[in-house]
């Protein structure tokens, strides 16, 4: 991506938690217009499902089951209309993108929640997303920079 | 007609307006253009600026463009276009022009060149509906089908639409949104795609 687009991007970002995962139960306080003028909070909590996208094009995917209908919604993580975000429940899962859960009901779909090591690992990242971006990139740089040392050639 | 500017598509991105909305925009790099020439009505018959962008290294330039360059003071430009305006007496040679001739809200349009397909298929070039991928379909589901009639006329009809080179020509899109102008990094938001790939010059005129 061209470095004026990423700047760009930077100047989009907002300062929200972001230290969740795919699995974890969260609560989303959206801002609300109301017909008369007003604007209001109003929460959605539900499992995420999956975060797509970097940067402040960022969505993520929270789903509920609301009256026994399966409801999903989708949140530009850095909208101006998203209030705050809280990690509700840390859950354990062994993918990124949970599909398989909208052909599960009940008690099937439920999430195992975290043991206490991971909640621990997870609490400790960082919460803005910037930071936590720039160490995994740096993270890889170094692993490839070692490899690049160990090679014969 | 007023002055336009040269520009770069760098890539899109989305940002968000009033009201949390979020809104697709291709950002460009446009200008700062200086005015290489001004052509009159007395000399050339007809009234226009001729802009440059992009620099270039002396050693690329040739020896007439390069008197032209030296006697205004201002480095080589890859891109020169010619703009049609109504009057020419406000403008000087060698006066740049940048992001600030235009204002958010404004309706612009954007002339590139479009991205290269290569020689294409009816379905893509045309979009032509082709045929099933199923129901007994055998070896003909992208293919162009009938291209006439019979005995009469013998012969295809010039202007058939047809398989052939796609992309890569002058394409202009209008009533383009801006966004935003950014004076300081000379970028231009614009909402919505724009011809050609990143990286490829645009003229953005009003």
């Amino acid at each position: 991506m061209h470095p004026e687009i990423q700047a760009l991007e930077q100047t989009q970002l907002r300062k929200v938690e972001t230290n969740f995962r795919a699995g974890d139960t969260i609560k989303v306080w959206v801002r609300i217009e109301e017909s008369s003028g007003k604007t209001r909070l109003q929460a959605f909590q539900g499992d995420v499902i999956r975060r797509n996208g970097g940067s402040c094009r960022e969505t993520i995917t929270v789903r509920k089951t609301s009256y026994g209908v399966g409801v999903e919604r989708i949140f530009p993580l850095h909208s101006p209309n998203i209030e705050k975000i809280e990690v509700v429940r840390r859950g354990h899962v062994r993918r990124a993108r949970l599909y398989y859960l909208r052909e599960l009901s009940g008690k099937a779909a439920r999430i195992r929640e975290a043991s206490r090591d991971r909640y621990a690992k997870l609490d400790a990242r960082s919460t803005t997303q910037a930071s936590e971006k720039q160490k995994s990139r740096s993270r890889r740089k170094k692993r490839r920079s070692t490899k690049a040392a160990n090679s014969p050639s | 007609m007023r002055c336009g500017l040269l520009g770069k598509k760098l890539g899109m991105t989305h940002v968000f307006g009033d009201g949390g909305v979020l809104i697709p925009v291709t950002v460009i790099k446009a200008g700062p253009c200086p005015i290489l020439q001004i052509k009159d009505e007395a000399r050339d018959g007809y009234r226009a600026l001729q802009l440059g962008f992009d620099d270039m290294p002396v050693r690329v330039a040739n020896k007439p463009e390069l008197g032209k360059y030296e006697r205004l003071g201002i480095t080589p430009k890859r891109f020169v276009r010619e703009f049609r305006v109504d009057s020419v007496e406000e403008y000087e040679e060698g006066e740049t022009l940048s992001v600030e001739l235009f204002y958010e809200g404004d309706k612009i349009k954007i002339t590139g060149r479009s991205k290269g397909r290569g020689f294409s298929g009816a379905m893509k070039r045309h979009g032509f509906a082709g045929k099933g991928s199923s129901h007994g379909t055998h070896k003909v589901h992208r293919k162009v089908g009938s291209i006439g009639m019979a005995s009469w006329p013998s012969r295809v009809f010039r202007g058939k639409r047809m398989p052939g080179h796609y992309g890569e020509t002058r394409v202009t899109t209008k009533n383009l949104k801006v966004v935003k102008i950014m004076p300081e990094q000379n970028l231009l938001l614009i909402k919505g795609a724009v011809p050609g790939a990143r990286g490829s010059y645009l003229i953005v005129s009003k």
